[in-house]
């Protein structure tokens, strides 16, 4: 599975994002199971909201993060999340 | 970065201890079905008491602190507690992920609409069987077209659906079916979970085991099936540890990650704990969740390997499978402190292949003994 550049990029429904305190971490929740982020790869998930495509993701972070070059790494993250899952492209 | 993803929990609260992730619920012992693999103690007829809507809201409050957040809402059936919904918000307003567990039974679709609105985030529903025939004989109750239909409402109403299946020898040349019925029902999820041999399917085993062909037959089947379905359905496979030849590592390791609170209040390292002799497993009524996790004997009793005898001790894998499930070497051994004699260096790990030969002339007996189903009355005749 590839992400699609022109489509938007949403969160899963049926998954939950959410900063978990104890762990002082972002976590993925779903039936069972439970994985835990790096800052980055949630940076990248909290901007899966269904408003923006791949460009837009990675220019809102290369902006944000005041840096370039983010596109390979982004859109290798990306593509795991869409394998696990834990973003659809409609 | 996907390389940094980590998937193990490692925050320490105190030296050596882990802060629990995984909360199981178990609001209630009574339940419609009788299915003779239940994980429920053979003697739950004696704890008539539950834990009131106040006290498990203390216990979610504690847990949460901790730093629990996977919530398993079980039983028995979860759905004969009319503080469900209820419990269900607390569980939502504490930041809980909520799993609610059920047979399906009596869940109509105002109820899945009133737990969706309260927060829960996913239902499990069982099936026993790909036919109404066996399903039914095996719950012990006529549920099989409505579970069929309660799966139906849970994908409707947008929640995740898990589908579990426990496999044993009456149903597990029901494979094929059984997946086209994930399929065809659109399971999210389908747990196919080959029965762990405690508690009633402890006494149940030599009518439930399947043989060693059956088992390879059925596994190459989802197998098969599992690549068919990828990013559709995923599937969780419960290995039947008897035809394995290490332990599996147990609840993650005892008192790590999972902690199970019986209908009763009583807290236990796994569910099948209550079974074991002598580790005085505290009450939520009596202690709060942190001191239970952090200073009762019954969880300190297998962290680390202290209490280790041979052939784990010595063993290059013994932080692999912590010497695998205390509850089976207990049940086979009669000494929980040894090694799970599912592993093939265990001195006792003869008893498996007795098992498997026992539960294989059990097929070819003349006079087979029916099975013991779950239920109250057999429960007293048990304790």
């Amino acid at each position: 599975m590839t992400i699609n550049k022109e489509l938007l990029i949403q969160f899963s429904r049926t998954h939950r994002l959410q900063w978990e305190e104890a762990q002082q971490k972002n976590v993925i929740l779903y039936p069972e199971g439970m994985v835990e982020l790096n800052e980055s790869s949630a940076e990248i998930l909290k901007l899966c909201d269904g408003t923006r495509n791949l460009a837009q993701i990675v220019s809102d972070l290369e902006h944000k993060f005041s840096t370039s070059g983010l596109t390979n790494d982004i859109t290798a993250f990306l593509e795991v999340a869409l394998q696990n899952g834990w973003i659809n492209q409609n | 970065m996907a390389g940094l993803i980590k998937t193990n929990p490692t925050t320490t609260l105190r030296a050596g201890i882990t802060p629990p992730r995984w909360l199981l619920a178990e609001l209630t012992y009574a339940c419609p079905l009788q299915c003779p693999y239940c994980s429920n103690p053979v003697d739950y007829a004696n704890y008539q008491t539950e834990l009131d809507t106040e006290g498990w809201k203390r216990v979610l409050t504690q847990a949460r602190k901790m730093g629990a957040v996977q919530l398993g809402f079980s039983g028995g059936e979860p759905l004969t507690r009319k503080d469900l919904t209820e419990l269900v918000k607390h569980a939502r307003d504490l930041g809980y992920y909520s799993n609610l567990i059920t047979s399906g039974y009596g869940l109509t679709e105002e109820k899945i609409i009133q737990l969706k609105e309260a927060g829960l985030d996913h239902i499990q529903v069982s099936i026993q069987a790909s036919t109404q025939e066996l399903n039914d004989h095996i719950a012990g109750t006529a549920s099989f077209e409505h579970k069929k239909e309660v799966a139906h409402l849970v994908k409707k109403h947008g929640y995740p659906m898990v589908l579990c299946v426990v496999i044993h020898r009456e149903n597990i040349h029901q494979m094929p079916e059984i997946l086209a019925m994930a399929e065809e029902l659109g399971a999210d999820y389908l747990e196919l979970a080959n029965t762990q041999y405690y508690g009633w399917a402890h006494t149940n085993r030599d009518l439930l085991l399947p043989t060693k062909e059956q088992f390879e037959k059925a596994e190459a089947i989802a197998q098969a099936f599992k690549e068919t379905v990828t990013g559709k359905m995923k599937i969780y496979y419960v290995v039947p540890d008897f035809y394995e030849n290490r332990p599996k590592a147990c609840m993650n390791g005892w008192g790590t990650t999972f902690l199970t609170i019986a209908p009763d209040g009583v807290a236990l390292p796994c569910h099948s704990a209550r079974d074991l002799p002598g580790l005085d497993c505290p009450n939520v009524n009596d202690y709060s969740v942190e001191e239970i996790w952090n200073e009762s004997k019954a969880f300190n009793f297998f962290r680390g390997d202290d209490w280790m005898k041979e052939p784990c001790r010595s063993c290059d894998e013994k932080d692999k499978d912590f010497g695998g499930c205390h509850c089976q070497a207990y049940l086979l051994t009669g000494d929980m402190r040894n090694a799970d004699p599912v592993c093939s260096k265990s001195p006792h790990h003869g008893v498996i292949q007795d098992a498997i030969d026992s539960a294989a002339r059990s097929t070819l007996s003349a006079n087979e003994k029916p099975l013991l189903f779950r239920n109250s009355k057999n429960s007293k005749l048990l304790s």
